[in-house]
């Protein structure tokens, strides 16, 4: 007994020896990264500050962290920054995160450390962000968060380039409103259209979003009272979920369901099969609208099965690089920005489908 | 009376009252449940969806019911789900033209086959390292769906080639899904093989005490192995389902949590978790007792938000109904309430 306490006690002090050096090891590599720096940050900073009063000649570095590669919107996003800062002539520092929180820090610490002029990022969580953000506005480098937020201080970060997803949901329903309007179409079954609505993952931000601003959209519109949202469930984002919560929305209402509103493409492919076991036509029947806009729902929609889709865009680099260019310059840029964002209808599908990057 | 208790103290009966019960209530409250109608040659109502969904959830608590007996678990099944879909899909192709590189019947036994190895290495762990089973299989439960990941290059691959959407859906010609028949002969065949021979008596042997077992000649380890390799086979028919029924493989999605319902059926059908005698037609009832109240709560028009609770609701509902404390609790109720009566009785007489 005795000797199993003397051997924890010399594990416990081996540990607290090692965390120790890890800190001053931490410490010291900072240091040593930051030690060089102080002489030649003096220059850069006076040069960048010369740069920026005199012209904007002098190219400007962007350190970008990225999430990592985990869907095909984030490989195309990658893309689209790669290829914006080719084309709007900025220095890209990129980092691939690999889902990481720490591998994003790191990768935010190395930009400060090698004195990039902007720091962009898009956070894989929203919170634990405050040491590494203080750290860039210490270092004089504004930072510009894209796609997710955080929870942090927005005084330590410039702006934000996001998605609206209140606009995307609020899309989706005017589109409709305008499509039965142009086509003169009627109820199937009494005089009010109903709608069904596959809703996203129950508690992620954007599916609460997107349904709120579908359903603002209708409350909104002169004859709010022609439409009825009949069924809405969640579909959980998931193809096979879609098709179930479908299957059983038919089974109660076959007849009845003039709209279907699927808050992403996936839920309102497996939809589409359930519509189609259920003996209707998908897209005649039954309008159906999903966001996204990802290449499987141009695929539906060619085939005339899908009648619209709201993109959700991962094109956003050029976007970004522009507002990079303005902070540089110093001109104030608003705390949130939005990103404007496509309706494709089922129309020009097929001279779109090229264009689609993701 | 003897024929009551007779049928009340079947291990079937419970099991069977529960989904009974569900179905009464849907007889009530949910218009059109059990209509059954013809439509494109084929029937159309909500309890084919229920028969058509729960087979792939049967397929699996047919593996996990053996596992389970010998007294293990296997939490991988889910992964091994998004795996065999992300094989099959993989060898056939997502071209739009509608052909596949591979010819199906290939693809399908290649992935089973690729998943029967998965199963090999859960047996191995379990039976030849003498891991502990929850620890074994969750090796793979964390790697299977990066694994499936890397088979698609992390994108969902949709498969245009027609008949391979027959395995998940109904073949034209046929009245009832595919899903359905592949089931039933899965039962059928474990069944026989377990009645014609001793594996399931080996199994619930290995299952009440392995050591006791291994001294009277059976091979344990052999018998752990096998019930692992079943078990993945069991997931990678499933998982063939399962993409199937979308025509896709997605590998984040697929087969999720379906591992902790197979658990639920076989522990609803009666079976006790700890090992030893176990119930395959529990195991198959109480798959279908799950997808039932799925389709329930969908039919019902619960919120989104709510959904999981309800489901908590009618869980510890049916394993309230099954807990022997508590039967005991209720069977004691009819003799507390004679005693009350008695001594109100008491009372009214002392007042006359």
């Amino acid at each position: 007994m005795k000797l199993l306490k003397k051997l924890l006690s010399v594990l416990l002090v081996l540990v607290m020896l090692f965390s120790l050096a890890a800190c001053g090891e931490n410490g010291s590599a900072s240091n040593s990264s930051a030690s060089p720096s102080p002489s030649s940050s003096a220059n850069s900073s006076s040069s960048s500050n010369s740069s920026s009063t005199g012209s904007s000649d002098k190219k400007i570095t962007l350190g970008f962290a990225q999430v990592g590669s985990e869907s095909e919107w984030r490989t195309a996003n990658t893309e689209d920054i790669k290829r914006a800062a080719e084309a709007a002539g900025i220095t890209l520092q990129f980092s691939d995160a690999q889902q990481k929180q720490e591998n994003q820090i790191k990768a935010i610490r190395s930009f400060i450390a090698s004195e990039v002029d902007v720091i962009s990022f898009c956070p894989i969580v929203a919170t634990g962000w405050d040491t590494v953000l203080q750290e860039a506005k210490d270092a004089g480098i504004p930072v510009i968060l894209v796609d997710r937020g955080v929870s942090a201080d927005p005084s330590l970060y410039v702006t934000h380039i996001c998605a609206d997803a209140l606009a995307e949901g609020a899309n989706a329903f005017n589109w409709i409103h305008g499509y039965i309007k142009e086509k003169g179409k009627t109820p199937r079954s009494g005089d009010v259209f109903n709608i069904a609505i596959l809703e996203g993952t129950v508690g992620s931000s954007v599916a609460a979003d997107r349904l709120k601003g579908f359903k603002d959209a209708i409350a909104a519109v002169e004859d709010a009272d022609k439409y009825n949202i009949l069924f809405s469930q969640t579909g959980e984002y998931t193809r096979a979920k879609g098709k179930e919560v479908m299957e059983s929305f038919l089974k109660s209402g076959a007849d009845k369901i003039d709209i279907l509103f699927a808050a992403n493409d996936d839920m309102a492919l497996g939809a589409i099969q359930a519509i189609e076991a259920a003996g209707l036509k998908p897209g005649e029947d039954i309008i159906i609208v999903s966001i996204d806009a990802a290449k499987g729902a141009f695929n539906a929609m060619i085939e005339g099965k899908m009648n619209c889709a709201v993109e959700h865009t991962p094109n956003f680099g050029d976007l970004l690089m522009e507002t990079a260019k303005k902070i540089v310059a110093g001109e104030e840029v608003p705390s949130k920005i939005m990103v404007e964002e496509g309706i494709f209808p089922a129309d020009i599908a097929a001279q779109e489908l090229p264009n689609r990057t993701y | 009376m003897t024929t009551l208790k007779k049928i009340t103290s079947h291990h079937l009966f419970l099991p069977i009252f529960a989904l009974f019960l569900l179905l009464l209530f849907n007889a009530f409250f949910t218009p059109g449940f059990f209509m059954i109608k013809f439509q494109n040659g084929q029937l159309y109502g909500r309890v084919i969806d229920i028969l058509n969904r729960s087979s792939i959830l049967i397929v699996l608590s047919l593996g996990m019911t053996l596992v389970i007996g010998t007294g293990g678990i296997d939490i991988s099944q889910g992964s091994v789900i998004a795996i065999s879909g992300a094989i099959c899909c993989y060898l056939i192709g997502g071209s739009g033209s509608g052909e596949a590189n591979v010819p199906m019947f290939i693809a399908c036994i290649a992935a089973i086959a690729a998943c029967a190895i998965l199963g090999a290495w859960n047996g191995f762990l379990v039976s030849k390292l003498k891991i502990q089973p929850m620890v074994a299989t969750l090796i793979l439960l964390t790697a299977g769906r990066g694994i499936a990941m890397l088979i698609t290059k992390g994108q969902n691959i949709t498969v245009y080639y027609k008949p391979f959407t027959y395995i998940g859906n109904t073949i034209p010609g046929n009245i009832l899904p595919t899903t359905i028949f592949i089931a039933t002969a899965m039962i059928i065949l474990l069944v026989i093989t377990l009645k014609k021979t001793s594996i399931g008596m080996f199994v619930q042997s290995v299952g009440i005490n392995s050591t006791a077992s291994h001294y009277t000649g059976i091979k344990v380890n052999k018998i752990i192995f096998m019930v692992y390799v079943f078990s993945g086979i069991c997931a990678g028919i499933a998982g063939l389902m399962e993409s199937s029924m979308i025509a896709a493989a997605d590998p984040n999605n697929a087969g999720l949590n379906m591992e902790l319902d197979a658990i639920l059926s076989v522990a609803l059908g009666g079976t006790l978790l700890s090992g030893g005698k176990f119930y395959l037609g529990g195991s198959v009832i109480g798959a279908i007792t799950i997808q039932t109240m799925t389709t329930t709560l969908y039919a019902v028009g619960v919120s989104s938000e709510q959904l999981p609770v309800y489901k908590a609701i009618v869980v510890i509902f049916i394993c309230l109904l099954q807990s022997e404390s508590f039967k005991a609790l209720f069977s004691r109720i009819p003799e507390n309430l004679k005693k009350s009566k008695l001594t109100e009785d008491k009372k009214v007489v002392m007042k006359v």
